[in-house]
């Protein structure tokens, strides 16, 4: 009954449009519309992805992956405290929530309100208890690693070239 | 206990008894006397033996059913509460499950039914002094519960496990009116939760609980009368307790009750350090029973190992709740040689599973969970590597539950075959229709190692891009397989074909966006009465096709729940159920029983 047509999945996919139509033609009635079902939360998914590198099949379905309402409200983040130089707060910040070394150091910088030509430099404390700049490793293995920020003011005369690092670093 | 008298009651009961049933002397085919038969049979615990045992002849049905004590209805339909009472006159727990398993993830609608109150009357009558009550996934009203608290007076243990419609005050009628309550197990439920002031509702003489477990709930408690309560019931030996309680807290209430085997904790971490890290550590190190530990909200490297005394002779572990990474949890597992079973969130990615193959050789159950479900992009997680790497190290894992995002047909044949006693195979990936992502190919190949190499496998759930040709292994091959769960898969109604033609054993069957049609449906008339339940949605099927089914087989309920959005003639949610009780009474108006 269904057309062979990209794996007969054409009927689950979502696509952005008005509602009624102008989502592409021949969609067959029968078929419920099927939406994003999200529990908690707010945050708006790229629903059809182009980002990420990957070529995944962005589609997404009611009660879909099956993870029952009880987990779904308790999905988890992964925050890590960043701490500054000279501040009496600390704040936190989701190292999951990024896809690399630039994204990232943009947004701890706006959690700090930090131009781009500042004074600090972010290090963190990795799972041996050392504290490393960060930038230094592979991002993926940054955020396996991470424990803890610090934005560390900037020494005069150190001239560490921490953003060609993180250019290097970044995947 | 008088044999002879029990049966005279029975003949006076005026019920489905029939007097020729009724007889004190043996007979020929029955060498052993009631005297012998019933005290054996009280021994006999499993639902399934005892189920033999009253087939055999008409005096074991019958020493059978005065002998037994719990009974356990897998669909709370397939019979009527006075069809159970008339039968099993003496029975003190009731086991109730109610609606279709894919009720959790939001495939049925409110008010779909699987109500309890129309049972707690009539057990009311029959079992005036039932001590437990456990239900899965059954509409519980407040009102239900305030009836329990009221109508048993020797109710011990209540057990709630993925039920809804209830609020904290049903708790509290629980609370204060079982004044023999031993255990109250609230998990996973979709419960109001107007406020903690419920655990307050336990009397000052409440000292029977043995299980309190509350760790689904978010309102916070009085801690003193936690407190105060643990003190006093000195034979506690499960404590689970919700994420309202903090580190502090805890240690108070470990000090109070060492002798827990089972702990679930609050949040474990903490801003303000009061307390030395030190003296936590030793409080779990002076808890020399546990098994069991969950909860773990929140924690952290700093805070995780004061739980490290306590490791050595834990066999259960679930971190589902803590966003562990790989390094924290193989720090963790080094101290966990014992562990049989573990749940983690996919934080902990393939370098944590790595440590779970070094050290857990012992472990037989693997739950992998998704921290994030509904991020598609930029997501680690676990991939196909961990999973082998689990069953390289873990030759007795028989239990997997795995969510991940890409996975290839041979990573599953090389996990099989270093652990072919799987019982328990759930493979989920997440992204729908995913091939294998090395070859491109379908995942068929994947599922057809695991029914060719597992010969005891019970439970499969399937995933990723699968054809017609999975089905044709599931079918040929899996000789014991009792529930199968399938989304989003399949070519053709020869799929489901396959699957009804073979799986002898099959109980439950449950899928969902599959090109499976009328053809297929009525292909498994004859299987059906076999099964406890077959779910199907957003398949192909038709009304007329669920007709002709109905009307082949008078014995299956089956009930097609109407959408707004399908045309009518379609059948977008049907499920089919063996049942002596006839057709519901409670049907709502989406609920058509053709």
């Amino acid at each position: 009954m269904s057309t062979e047509d990209q794996f007969g999945l054409e009927i689950t996919e979502l696509r952005l449009g008005l509602p009624g139509g102008g989502g592409g033609g021949g969609e067959r009635k029968v078929k419920k519309r099927v939406f994003l079902d999200i529990l908690g939360g707010g945050d708006e998914v790229d629903l059809c992805g182009n980002g990420g590198g990957k070529n995944r099949n962005m589609e997404v379905a009611v009660g879909w992956p099956p993870v029952c309402s009880y987990r779904k409200r308790t999905i988890i983040k992964m925050y890590v405290k960043v701490s500054m130089d000279g501040a009496p707060f600390l704040r936190k910040i989701d190292i999951n929530g990024f896809k690399g070394y630039s994204d990232f150091v943009m947004a701890l910088e706006k959690l700090f309100g930090l131009g781009d030509e500042c004074e600090y430099i972010p290090i963190y404390e990795d799972n041996n208890g050392d504290w490393m700049l960060v930038g230094f490793v592979p991002w993926e293995m940054f955020t396996e690693t991470c424990k803890r920020l610090r934005m560390k003011k900037k020494v005069l005369d150190g001239g560490l070239q921490t953003k060609n690092l993180m250019r290097k670093n970044e995947n | 206990m008088d044999l002879n008298q029990k049966r005279t009651r029975t003949v006076d009961r005026v019920d489905s008894v029939d007097p020729d049933l009724v007889s004190p002397e043996s007979t020929p085919m029955c060498p052993f006397p009631d005297e012998v038969l019933e005290p054996v049979l009280s021994l006999i615990n499993s639902h399934k033996d005892r189920s033999s045992v009253s087939l055999v002849c008409k005096d074991w049905y019958n020493a059978e059913r005065w002998s037994r004590r719990h009974v356990f209805i897998g669909n709370c339909y397939s019979v009527s509460p006075e069809i159970v009472v008339g039968r099993f006159p003496k029975i003190r727990s009731v086991t109730l499950k109610g609606k279709p398993r894919f009720s959790d993830f939001n495939l049925v609608p409110e008010d779909w039914g699987a109500d309890v109150y129309p049972w707690l009357s009539v057990l009311a009558k029959a079992y005036p002094f039932l001590e437990e009550l456990r239900l899965k996934r059954m509409a519980v009203s407040d009102e239900s519960l305030e009836f329990l608290a009221m109508n048993f007076p020797e109710f011990k243990a209540l057990s709630l496990l993925s039920c809804d419609g209830f609020s904290t005050d049903g708790l509290k009628a629980i609370a204060t009116h079982c004044r023999n309550l031993a255990e109250l197990d609230i998990q996973e439920n979709g419960i109001d939760d107007l406020g903690g002031d419920w655990l307050s509702c336990f009397p000052e003489t409440l000292t029977t609980l043995q299980v309190l477990n509350f760790a689904s709930l978010n309102s916070e408690v009085s801690f003193s009368d936690l407190e105060k309560l643990v003190t006093r019931c000195k034979s506690l030996r499960v404590l689970k307790v919700n994420r309202t309680i903090n580190l502090d807290q805890l240690q108070k209430l470990l000090l109070r009750a060492p002798q827990l085997t089972e702990l679930g904790t609050g949040t474990f971490t903490q801003d303000l350090v009061t307390r030395p890290v030190a003296d936590l550590e030793a409080t779990f190190g002076s808890c020399k029973n546990l098994l069991t530990i969950s909860g773990l909200w929140d924690t952290n490297s700093l805070y995780l190992p004061v739980i490290y005394p306590a490791c050595a002779s834990l066999t259960f572990l679930n971190l589902s709740c803590a966003a562990l990474r790989s390094f924290e949890l193989a720090m963790l597992l080094i101290h966990c040689k014992s562990l049989r079973r573990l749940w983690v969130l996919d934080t902990v990615g393939d370098m944590g599973l790595e440590a779970v193959g070094s050290w857990c050789p012992l472990l037989e159950e693997l739950r992998v969970f998704p921290a994030d479900p509904f991020e598609q992009e930029n997501v680690a997680g676990v991939t196909e590597s961990g999973f082998v790497a689990v069953s390289r190290g873990c030759p007795k894992l028989h239990y997997v539950l795995y969510f991940c995002h890409q996975m290839t047909n041979a990573a599953v044949a090389t996990v099989v075959q270093n652990c072919p006693g799987f019982t328990h195979f759930r493979l989920c990936i997440m992204n729908l229709g995913q091939p294998d992502y090395v070859t491109n190919e379908p995942m068929d190949e994947a599922f057809g190692a695991v029914v060719r190499t597992c010969p005891n496998l019970q439970r499969l759930a399937v995933s990723g891009l699968l054809t017609d040709l999975t089905f044709e292994y599931i079918g040929k091959y899996a000789k014991n397989l009792e529930i199968l769960s399938v989304a989003f898969a399949g070519s053709s109604d020869l799929g489901l074909k396959y699957v009804l033609g073979g799986c002898p054993r099959l109980r439950k069957l449950e899928i969902r966006d599959c090109p499976f049609g009328n053809a297929a449906l009525l292909s498994g008339l004859t299987k059906y009465e076999s099964m406890r339940s077959l779910w199907m949605s957003a398949c192909n099927l038709t009304m007329n096709g669920c007709r002709v089914l109905a009307k082949e087989m008078p014995r299956l309920n089956v009930e097609v729940m109407k959408d707004e959005d399908s045309e009518d003639s379609q059948a977008h949610k049907v499920y089919i159920y063996r049942t002596v009780a006839g057709p519901r009474r409670d049907a709502p108006p989406f609920v058509l029983t053709l």
